[in-house]
């Protein structure tokens, strides 16, 4: 069994995001970047199915050099090959990055596409459903169970308010949602091993776009309210500003 | 310039988004057409009806009862191309969210997911999207012939416009269906989701162990409002993972957020800090917490949150 997975790299968590003085674009200057936490249960799931069914695990990410190490962080874990598109930047539109994915994603039959289900930095959602149509594979999004088994997929989906179990043929591709696994520790051997696979690097003409950024803004910054009390007898008054002030209950 | 709106159901009854996303193409000045996809979606007429919608189509097919995404998709491409709609409006919803992509690529349109703002001056379509779970506003152009968006639900409010809508009911013409439901595990019954809830009540790591959040249930149950986390709760097992608010969960706007026993952690309040209205109730004043909470008490929450529970009776 082939399985390729998709790795974007994003700024950490803890990150604050600067803006660049005209507002035009996030300043990557001081961000310490990270394999998108989305995509390490994507990598989990990948090795926990290679381990039962053979065959190999590919990662692929689209951005420019500084991804190379996100694809390093994944192949620490485990995993066999790794392939970077190459760009100046990751671009704004996932519809771009969707067809650069798709384009390598069809020069090797894989029979398992993993992708988490949301990048932390730019939030689209997208890619999943994206490929699904660009490749005219079947795909189930946001997936919490995944069972592959007699070459077909059974996945437990989370949708508001419920989850689904939803059964597919191979090839398919799966959105990852947190809940699926518990991503495991790189070793220090792994690390090693890691270090020793060569990258495989592509150059891709991109697509135009027909979507672009006019700029950036921060939301308006909250104010530190008051303090309504320090013990029990706070709460009639919370109440009544909740009530007569906010006007929300 | 014309809409359409897909309207979102669920359990045979339309969905709060559909009629925000009406009520904010009226604000754009759009005409729309209204499309029902489903399978005998009840009262169409008359809700919709009631947020201004003149014309209706109903898609209506057994096999369209449930999302299914190869199904849906090519349904809807086909709605859009009838309607010479140039602006497809759907929510941020999980079906929207699985959905739109899926349209975007057959139709050849450019997309923004997620959106809390859109703005058309002639025919410029521009966006507001929040991005890393709402650190940032960017403001996107779209400028390909049918455009597609997905809008985070209560946002814009529904406002009512009452109206004679037309229905047309429709049989498809259908695919087959590539995945298939075979169960579904229902949520506990009549739970809100937090991102569709007007009132959240969260609890973190100070609510100590699970055997206490009856406590935020109860005062949740009081408020109409629905139950939330910290990833430490979701961590420690003590709640499910589709209760996560933050950078790693939903991201949340509702009018009042209630955050109790919770430390205020920088991927929390990504999450959270676009609510209008933020209550602190911790024990440590230093919790940053207090740095977005327009309302704090500096106090065991297992005196104020019992206090609460009765003071709402
Ligand atoms: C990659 C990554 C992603 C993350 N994503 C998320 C995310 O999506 N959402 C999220 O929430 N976190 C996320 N986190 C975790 C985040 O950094 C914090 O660890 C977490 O939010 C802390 O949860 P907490 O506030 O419940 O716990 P704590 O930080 O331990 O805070 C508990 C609070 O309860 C108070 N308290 C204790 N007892 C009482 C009492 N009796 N009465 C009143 N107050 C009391 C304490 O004063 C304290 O402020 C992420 C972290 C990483 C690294
Ligand atoms: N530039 C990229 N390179 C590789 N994979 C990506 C890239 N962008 C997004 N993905 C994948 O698509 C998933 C969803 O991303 P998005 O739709 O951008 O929120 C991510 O979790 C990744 O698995």
């Amino acid at each position: 069994m082939n399985i390729a997975v998709c790795i974007k790299q994003v700024p950490d968590t803890e990150t604050r995001i600067k803006l660049s003085e005209d507002r035009s674009r996030v300043v990557e200057d001081d961000i310490n970047f990270i394999m998108n936490p989305y995509d390490e249960f994507a990598v989990e799931e990948a090795l926990k199915l290679q381990e039962k069914n053979g065959g190999e695990v590919t990662y692929i990410s689209l951005g420019p050099d500084r991804v190379s190490s996100a694809l390093r962080s994944a192949l620490a874990m485990g995993g066999d090959k790794a392939i970077h598109i190459k760009t100046d930047k990751v671009p704004e539109d996932p519809q771009v990055t969707a067809q650069a994915l798709t384009a390598v994603l069809k020069e090797t039959s894989y029979d398992l596409v993993l992708l988490g289900k949301q990048a932390i930095d730019d939030d689209h959602a997208q890619m999943p459903s994206l490929l699904a149509e660009k490749l005219g594979w079947p795909a189930v999004t946001v997936v919490v169970k995944l069972m592959v088994e007699n070459g077909r997929v059974k996945a437990e989906r989370e949708i508001d308010g419920a989850h689904e179990i939803v059964e597919s043929s191979l090839p398919a591709i799966i959105g990852t949602q947190r809940g699926l696994n518990e991503p495991r520790y790189a070793s220090l051997k792994g690390i090693m091993r890691a270090k020793k696979i060569q990258i495989e690097e592509r150059t891709l003409t991109l697509q135009p776009s027909s979507l672009s950024v006019a700029g950036f803004e921060f939301p308006p910054a909250k104010q530190a309210g008051k303090i309504v009390g320090k013990d029990a007898s706070a709460v009639p008054e919370l109440l009544r500003l909740l009530h007569e002030e906010a006007k929300v209950i | 310039m014309k809409a359409i709106i897909f309207a979102e159901h669920r359990n045979g009854q339309i969905r709060k988004i559909t009629f925000e996303n009406m009520t904010l193409a009226k604000s754009l000045g759009l005409s729309f057409d209204v499309v029902v996809v489903g399978h005998q979606v009840q009262s169409v007429e008359r809700d919709l009806g009631a947020y201004g919608a003149t014309t209706v189509t109903v898609l209506d097919d057994p096999a369209l009862t449930r999302y299914s995404p190869d199904v849906y998709t090519r349904v809807m491409a086909d709605a859009v191309k009838n309607s010479g709609a140039e602006i497809v409006l759907m929510g941020a919803t999980s079906t929207g969210k699985d959905l739109a992509p899926r349209l975007s690529v057959l139709l050849n349109a450019a997309l923004a997911t997620d959106c809390t703002k859109v703005e058309l001056s002639g025919n410029e379509l521009q966006v507001t999207r929040p991005m890393y779970a709402g650190k940032v506003l960017a403001k996107i152009r779209l400028s390909s012939a049918i455009k597609v968006l997905t809008v985070r639900p209560n946002v814009y409010g529904a406002r009512e416009n009452q109206s004679a809508a037309t229905v047309n009911k429709i049989s498809p013409s259908l695919v087959d269906a590539r995945t298939v439901v075979s169960e579904i595990v229902a949520g506990a019954k009549g739970k809100l989701d937090v991102t569709e809830a007007d009132i959240i009540v969260s609890g973190g790591r100070g609510m100590k162990g699970p055997e206490n959040w009856h406590l935020i249930e109860k005062l949740a149950e009081k408020l109409g409002a629905a139950t939330g986390a910290s990833r430490a709760a979701v961590d420690a097992g003590w709640r499910s993972h589709d209760e996560q608010v933050g950078q790693t969960g939903k991201t949340v706007s509702p009018t009042l957020y209630i955050a109790v026993g919770i430390s205020g952690a920088i991927q929390h309040l990504a999450g959270m800090s676009s609510s209008k209205y933020i209550v602190a109730i911790n024990k440590d004043a230093e919790a940053p917490i207090f740095k977005v909470a327009d309302y704090g008490i500096v106090a065991d929450l297992f005196e104020i949150v019992p206090r609460m529970i009765d003071e709402l009776k």
